[in-house]
Formats: structure tokens, C-alpha cells, sequence
């Protein structure tokens, strides 16, 4: 790989060695993927919730901080972390997570990374701009940055993310190159989707089609401009079904109409029924609910609007947790929404994520097991932690968590 | 013996046997790693242990904790010998670079066709071969 003389002084640890270690490990993954150099990024975003890192990881973090000069020198955020500290104990979640989330969090602030906690940093921090190089964690930030707002990033996994955050670079591959970022398959679509929940069905469905990181999807005959949050459920799901980084939508997307050739065949056909099947699959596997969940994303100020307006006059008999941003709930506070939801029995988490949380401990801790939530993305996760899980509209989730039982 | 060339490898040279499926991989999603065993109810290898196999698998899934949890895998010695892909995705390379874990991805064969279940394999990332020397 081409490096300039500012690298090769990195390289050279003249930069402190948390940033040598950084640029040797942009190195092997660049070289990897025959990187030709590196180019500048002005954010990167860490995924680093402790289950993931668990002590080697925190400890690994905590050794880097300790070297002299280690600090990002770029604007460097993160991703939802392990826990809600407010709400740990309601959660059943053990002293030593806690122990851990404190440590990490210790460790980042030491680096100068800005403990931003949130998945939904394109809605509530800075978006990024069409042309824009990021280096993004979390694959539903990366694939809505790339394919909403136009800007470039591959999925940077926590230990790349925070590697750009020292250098301010990453490798110049994947979908940081034009080339990369034309479509490969064609998607038809007959029924443009109303509910959040079936824009997420929508986009496992597509991203099943896709099914690996390097084909990028157009997706043809969606008949009106969605929202934020529609596309946020969409490309979160796609992005979790088939590993897909970036998205065309015709018609709603900025790259589209260059990025999509028009003599792409047709890889498939999605009709309403195929959603209906999608969702459907899922239902199929429980009838009683021990939790519902409103995560993964991390719901907006409007998605949370709307689940107290279900709630009002209502009463929860199982769990209810709705999990936002650390950005979004003093707003959410500020203007009732939190005390809405909680005044019928649910819970307003912030700042961490029900996946990314100790999400198997909670499980034997609390008894939960089926699940019921409108995120599509939570219901391809959660299988492997040992829930079954359903996807169901907002609606149907609020009326199974205050009956126990899924209306049919 | 059989070769097969790969586009890229990264890692130590390692011998083992192969635990192959023509499924995808990602330890968020697919792995109880307390266990060490594929824990996703739908995954074709549910229920097996990995720890010690090398992996021959179809393509990388899922999102980016992989990244750090093949470290932690590491750090607990519950972990396979090395993985193998047809497609790889950003985060498989970026976690084994941290982990200094073997790896090998891009073939001109369908590779979790090619490797018996069970056979006695050899990963050389030097030159990115994989190398089949026994049979199961």
C-alpha cells in the first residue's frame, strides 16, 4: 500500500504507538483487500459493547490508552453500550457487566472518543454528506450512510473504527471506490410498505437475496418517498439479513439513477404476500409473550411518540422496554413521551442496545424467552441467544404486552 | 493431495479438521461462545462444537462484533483452528487481523463443496492455499 510521508511517520510510531499499532492494523486488513492507500475520514463510529469485547477486549483497550499520546484525532463516537446504568438492576444485569461497561467507557474517554452511545447517529448527531468518507461501526449505520445519505464507508468492525480514530484514515476499498457502489441485483417491489415492521420484513427479504457483503441491491417500484425511520428499519434489516453495506432505491436515494443500469435483470419480485410470509415465519413459533422490545435501532423521538399514543389509557402485563438514544431522551422527557410510556407500566431505556446488553444473561435472569418486537433486525439476532422471537407491528406489540398473548 | 488457491490469507499456518457447511458465519449471530458451540436454531452446523475445527463455510453474515469477539473467543481458548470462505466481508479480516487469527477467503470452486466434513486440512497463509491431507 502507498503510504505518504505523515504515515510512513506513523508507521514509524513518531505519532505515539496507539497510533502505530493503528496503522499496522490498517495495513493487514488494507493489504487483505489490495487496499491501493489509505484516504482521510472525518468520523469514525465504535461498535464496542462489552459482551463483544468481554476482558481481553477491555483490557486490550485499556493498555492502549495507557501509552503516551494516545487520542483520536478525529471526531470519534460510539455505538449503544452493554448497559443502561439506570436501569441495570430492573434489567437483572450482574456487577461485574456494569464493572466491565465502566471500565470501557474509562478507556474511551481516555482516547478523547465522545460517548455518544447511539445506532442512530445519522438522525441525531452529524449526518454525513453525499461524498463524504466515514469510518462507520454498526451495519445499520454504515448501509444508511451509504445508501440514504451517499456517503462512503465500509462496515468498520470496533477495533478498525477506532484505528481510523487515530489516524483519521482507513484503507481505500470496498465501498470507498465509485466502482464498487453500482448495483449488482435488481429487486422489484409491487407494494411499498406502510408499517415500520414491514419495512423491516422488506429488507430481510432483499438482503436474503442479496446474501453476501459485495452485492449491492437496487431496489425498483417503491411508489413514494419514505421516511427517515421507514429507511432506517429497511436498510438496519438488509443490512443484518444479508451482511449488505449499500443500498439503491429508485427514485429515493441520491446514487440511484447513476448507480442502477437499466439492463440489470430482475432477481426477484417482492409482492405484499412475500412480506406477510416473511413475518408470518416467525409468528408461527410462540403465542405467549414474555417481553416485548422497541430496539435495534434505537427508536427516534417520533417512533417514540407514537408508542405512547398506543399506551395511553393502556396497562402493560409483561415487560414493555423502548430503548433510544442518549440524544433523544432528554427530549423525550422534556416533553412527556417518557412519562406517558412508563405511567402504563414500560420501561424508556438510553444508550445501549437489547442485543448488544447481555442479551442471553438477561434471558436466564428473567425468565424471557419469546419476544415479540417490530424490529426485524432483533428477530435475525435474537434466535442464537436462545429467544424466540416474532416481528409484529407496533400496534400488535403494545396489545401483546398488555395481554400476555399475541391477538391473532 | 489436493490445493486449492485462494485470493488472500492472513494468520499462521494451522492443520485441522474441517467442520463444513455451506452456511454462513458470524459469532453474534450464529454462536453460543460461553459453549463454544453454533448455537442460531436455523444454522446448518446447530448444536456442534467448534472449538479446535477449521471452519469451512460459505460466507460472512451478520454485523461488526465479530471484529472484537474472535479476540475474546481467543483470549478463552474456546475458538476455532481458523476459518475458511468463499466470500469474506470487511469485519471476518478486520477481527482476525486483531486476533492474529488464520483465515483464507476467494476460491474458484464452491470451497464448502470441495473439503469432505471431517477431513484433515491445512490453511499455508503465505501463500494462501488450502491443502486437503487426509480424508475423513
Amino acid at each position: 500500500m502507498q503510504l505518504n510521508d505523515e504515515e510512513q511517520a506513523m508507521l514509524a510510531g513518531e505519532a505515539g504507538e496507539a497510533c502505530r499499532w493503528a496503522i499496522e492494523h490498517q495495513l493487514r486488513v488494507g493489504r487483505y483487500f489490495r487496499a491501493p492507500d489509505l484516504v482521510r475520514v472525518s468520523q469514525a463510529h465504535i461498535m464496542a459493547d462489552t459482551e463483544s469485547l468481554g476482558v481481553a477486549g477491555v483490557e486490550w483497550l485499556e493498555r492502549l490508552a495507557a501509552r503516551p499520546g494516545s487520542q483520536v484525532c478525529i471526531p470519534t463516537i460510539t455505538d449503544p453500550r452493554g448497559t443502561d446504568f439506570a436501569a441495570a438492576a430492573r434489567l437483572k444485569q450482574q456487577e461485574w457487566m456494569l464493572a466491565l461497561e465502566r471500565r470501557a467507557i474509562a478507556a474511551f474517554q481516555a482516547l478523547g472518543v465522545l460517548m455518544t452511545d447511539t445506532c442512530i447517529n445519522y438522525q441525531t448527531i452529524m449526518p454525513a454528506v453525499l461524498g463524504e468518507h466515514m469510518a462507520y461501526g454498526d451495519t445499520g449505520v454504515v448501509i444508511y450512510t451509504n445508501s440514504v445519505l451517499g456517503a462512503r464507508s465500509n462496515f468498520e468492525g470496533g477495533p478498525s473504527a477506532l484505528a481510523a480514530g487515530l489516524t483519521g484514515r482507513t484503507p481505500r476499498y470496498g465501498y470507498h471506490l465509485p466502482e464498487q457502489r453500482r448495483a449488482t441485483l435488481l429487486v422489484r417491489v409491487d407494494h411499498t410498505p406502510d408499517a415500520l415492521h414491514d419495512w423491516g420484513a422488506l429488507g430481510g427479504i432483499v438482503g436474503r437475496i442479496a446474501g453476501d457483503y459485495w452485492q449491492v441491491p437496487a431496489v425498483v417500484g417503491i411508489d413514494r418517498i419514505p421516511g427517515s425511520d421507514e429507511l432506517k428499519h429497511f436498510g438496519a434489516a438488509l443490512a443484518s439479513f444479508g451482511s449488505v453495506a449499500l443500498f439503491h432505491m429508485a427514485g429515493v436515494t441520491p446514487e440511484a439513477d447513476a448507480a442502477i443500469d437499466p439492463s440489470l435483470p430482475t432477481a426477484a419480485t417482492i409482492t405484499a404476500a412475500d412480506i406477510a410470509a416473511f413475518q408470518a415465519a416467525y409468528l408461527n413459533r410462540i403465542d405467549s409473550v414474555d417481553v416485548v422490545v422497541f430496539s435495534s435501532p434505537q427508536l427516534s423521538l417520533f417512533e417514540l411518540r407514537t408508542l405512547a399514543a398506543m399506551l395511553d389509557g393502556r396497562r402493560t402485563t409483561v415487560p414493555l422496554i423502548a430503548i433510544t438514544s442518549p440524544q433523544i431522551k432528554p427530549d423525550a422527557d422534556r416533553s412527556g413521551i417518557t412519562g406517558r410510556i412508563e405511567a402504563a407500566g414500560g420501561l424508556v431505556l438510553s444508550g445501549m442496545c437489547f442485543y448488544q446488553s447481555y442479551a442471553r444473561e438477561m434471558a436466564e435472569a428473567n425468565g424471557w424467552r419469546n419476544l415479540v418486537t417490530p424490529s426485524a433486525k432483533l428477530v435475525n439476532i435474537l434466535g442464537g441467544y436462545g429467544y424466540r422471537p416474532a416481528l409484529l407491528s407496533m400496534q400488535r406489540c403494545v396489545d401483546a404486552a398488555c395481554t400476555g398473548r399475541i391477538a391473532v | 493431495m489436493t490445493e486449492f488457491q485462494a485470493t488472500a490469507a492472513m494468520g499462521k499456518r494451522v492443520q485441522g479438521r474441517a467442520l463444513v457447511a455451506k452456511d454462513g458465519f458470524s459469532a453474534r449471530y450464529d454462536l453460543d461462545r460461553i459453549a463454544g458451540t453454533f448455537s442460531r436454531p436455523e444454522h446448518k452446523l446447530v448444536g456442534q462444537s467448534y472449538v479446535g475445527r477449521i471452519l469451512v463455510l460459505d460466507a460472512a453474515k451478520g454485523g461488526v462484533a465479530t471484529a472484537w469477539m474472535l479476540h475474546e473467543m481467543a483470549a478463552r481458548k474456546v475458538m476455532p483452528a481458523a476459518l475458511v470462505l468463499n466470500l469474506i466481508n470487511p469485519i471476518m479480516v478486520q477481527g482476525a487481523a486483531l486476533a492474529d487469527f488464520t483465515m483464507i477467503s476467494g476460491f474458484a470452486v464452491d470451497i464448502t463443496v470441495e473439503v469432505p466434513d471431517g477431513a484433515l486440512i491445512e490453511i499455508d497463509p503465505e501463500t494462501a492455499v488450502l491443502r486437503i491431507l487426509a480424508g475423513a
